[in-house]
């Protein structure tokens, strides 16, 4: 099994989901057999090849670095959970 | 007035243009199919009343003679697409509630040419999936039926929605998005016209991101021609999306000449595995000799890297989404479960708000993405992208067009393949290589399996040659003279 218990709980740690103990080893049974699968990319000679890193084959635009657009303190907060005086709320993090 | 909702988009247009019926007359009929279809739970949310209030608009635009290429037309939307002012929900519990106030490039392209919004269409949640079973708004019904069998099927994914209120008539057109299959799959598995353009050619300013190297708007149709009008519309460049292609947009519809007499089409022996679905091998070898009858040059080609295309997307298409979904943290919009700290909070409302699959795949792609594993998963990943994506600039030196199967097999019963991810990951298997590599490519319903369910032929062309795609296209829908169903019938 190439994704054991600690590194699933590492993972979803890492990303920031609360993952219950007793689903921590049918994950790892689950992505490993995934990974698994995913493992035959290795049979692949990729030595002289360059990685592909986007999907437009393009020089991307550029732009001026200037200010376009902004302002919509309201909008932007229309949708929090949580504000207050134009700032997103969240749960205190200083003791 | 139901008969309405049995024309086609461009019959719709030109009855508009002939003044035959009027903006609202064709909206109120499509609302009425919608309200008859809600079986088929295709709508996560319908907007009948912003329809009607635009459908008369939209007359009053005509008789001042300012109608835009697509006045009173009215669309069904994937819920994947940003709408100002309309609930968007991406088919996830995390952005419940989530209004935008803003309005996603696509859309807004389809709004300034006139289009109608009839509500926003289900999806597998974020698009991830290839069945519309992974929706938090329940799982969508394919219109069609096996002959015999009463159980509902799924309408493919992730567009399922959008497949299935075109194939039942609940209105002219849909938009979807495609990032391994999930416009293409869909369409094959509801008999509809399904268009991915080139990556780049549509704006995905505003579409909730999944895979931003993958991710591509396209239209779902009844033909190819209205596929040509829709896309003409939802394409361009636009300032907002650094990958979005500065080039002019051709009149797709002018390229439905007809003739395809001379061009050379590829048959890639990749794409007839051992134990192909025997349906599909004979509907593949129909389509090679309607395309050889309209004078084409049918040759065999070869591109070797395409059976490591599905592993190497489910590397890159998680480690993209797991980066993008790193957004949805209970501060900013959406759901929120509250907790001990802020970490706590967003691991809870994370573990509250995501569904199974895109669980597993964000965990995918943060495990590929992670310290150590980097190297041996994403940038293979990408080495391989790079090698899939030169089989297919090689081969285009040699032909014009590549044809194949969509799917490995027709729409299937719901809740048959959701115990095993990788079981339902293989129903991308003839439309991942060209998202990979970019390139467009388009669904055409082309006949029936032999218990009565539509079966797609795959078109697939070079970079920003959509208008070969579509000529071709047009004259394999000629061929093939498929008739979708009748209103709110059964298959």
């Amino acid at each position: 099994m190439s994704l054991d218990d600690a590194t699933v709980r590492k993972i979803a740690h890492l990303a920031r989901i609360s993952v219950a103990e007793k689903d921590i080893a049918p994950l790892a049974k689950e992505l490993s057999g995934i990974m698994d699968w995913i493992e035959q990319l290795q049979e692949v000679d990729t030595s002289a090849v360059e990685p592909m890193t986007g999907g437009a084959d393009m020089m991307l635009n550029w732009r001026k670095d200037a200010v376009t657009d902004g302002g919509h303190t309201d909008k932007v907060l229309a949708n929090a959970p949580e504000s207050h005086e134009g700032f997103f709320g969240v749960p205190k993090v200083i003791e | 007035m139901t008969e309405l909702t049995q024309l086609t988009l461009s019959e719709a247009r030109d009855g508009l243009r002939k003044g035959d019926f009027s903006a609202v007359e064709l909206t109120q009929a499509h609302i009425k199919s919608m309200e008859t279809n809600r079986d088929l739970n295709v709508f996560i949310t319908e907007v009948p009343g912003l329809a009607i209030e635009r459908a008369k608009e939209a007359d009053h635009n005509r008789s001042h003679g300012k109608a835009g290429a697509l006045e009173g037309l009215p669309l069904g939307i994937k819920d994947l697409f940003c709408t100002e002012g309309i609930l968007t929900t991406a088919a996830s519990h995390i952005l419940d509630g989530f209004t935008p106030p803003y309005e996603s490039t696509v859309t807004a392209n389809l709004k300034a040419a006139g289009a109608i919004t009839l509500g926003k269409t289900n999806l597998d949640e974020f698009a991830m999936g290839s069945s519309n079973e992974s929706s938090y708004y329940g799982a969508a019904h394919n219109p069609w039926k096996r002959k015999g069998d009463p159980r509902y099927l799924v309408p493919g994914g992730s567009s399922g929605g959008s497949a299935a209120a075109v194939a039942a008539h609940t209105c002219l057109g849909a938009i979807g998005t495609d990032t391994g299959g999930s416009i293409r799959q869909p369409a094959s598995f509801c008999g509809v016209v399904g268009m991915k353009p080139t990556y780049g050619r549509c704006s995905r300013w505003g579409v909730v991101a999944f895979s931003s190297s993958l991710d591509q708007a396209g239209p779902m149709t009844r033909t190819v021609r209205d596929s040509a009008i829709l896309l003409a519309v939802m394409a361009g460049h636009d300032a907002k999306d650094s990958t979005s292609a500065d080039m002019p947009v051709p009149d797709f519809e002018a390229a439905l000449s007809g003739d395809i007499k001379g061009l050379r089409i590829g048959l890639p022996c990749e794409y007839r595995p051992d134990g192909l679905n025997s349906d599909i091998a004979a509907l593949w070898d129909k389509g090679v000799g309607w395309l050889k009858d309209a004078g084409a040059e049918v040759v065999d080609i070869s591109l070797p890297h395409t059976k490591y295309a599905l592993p190497t997307y489910y590397i890159v298409a998680p480690a993209e989404a797991s980066a993008n979904l790193a957004r949805y943290d209970g501060v900013r919009f959406g759901l929120r479960i509250e907790g001990e700290s802020l970490d706590d909070m967003y691991a809870k409302t994370r573990a509250a708000g995501f569904g199974a699959e895109v669980k597993r795949r964000i965990l995918i792609g943060t495990y590929a993405l992670s310290a150590g594993y980097y190297d041996a998963y994403y940038l293979k990943a990408q080495k391989v992208r790079q090698l899939i994506h030169q089989d297919f600039v090689s081969a285009f030196e040699n032909v014009d067009a590549i044809l194949t199967p969509t799917t490995p097999s027709s729409a299937f019963p719901i809740g048959e393949n959701s115990d095993d991810p990788v079981s339902m990951y293989l129903n991308d298997v003839f439309t991942v290589p060209a998202s990979l590599a970019g390139i467009p490519g388009i669904s055409i319903p082309a006949g029936l399996s032999s218990d009565g369910l539509p079966l797609g032929l795959q078109l697939l062309s070079k970079r920003w040659d959509e208008e070969t795609l579509f000529r071709v296209a047009g004259v394999l829908e000629e061929a093939a003279g498929f008739s979708g169903l009748s209103i709110g019938g059964e298959g």
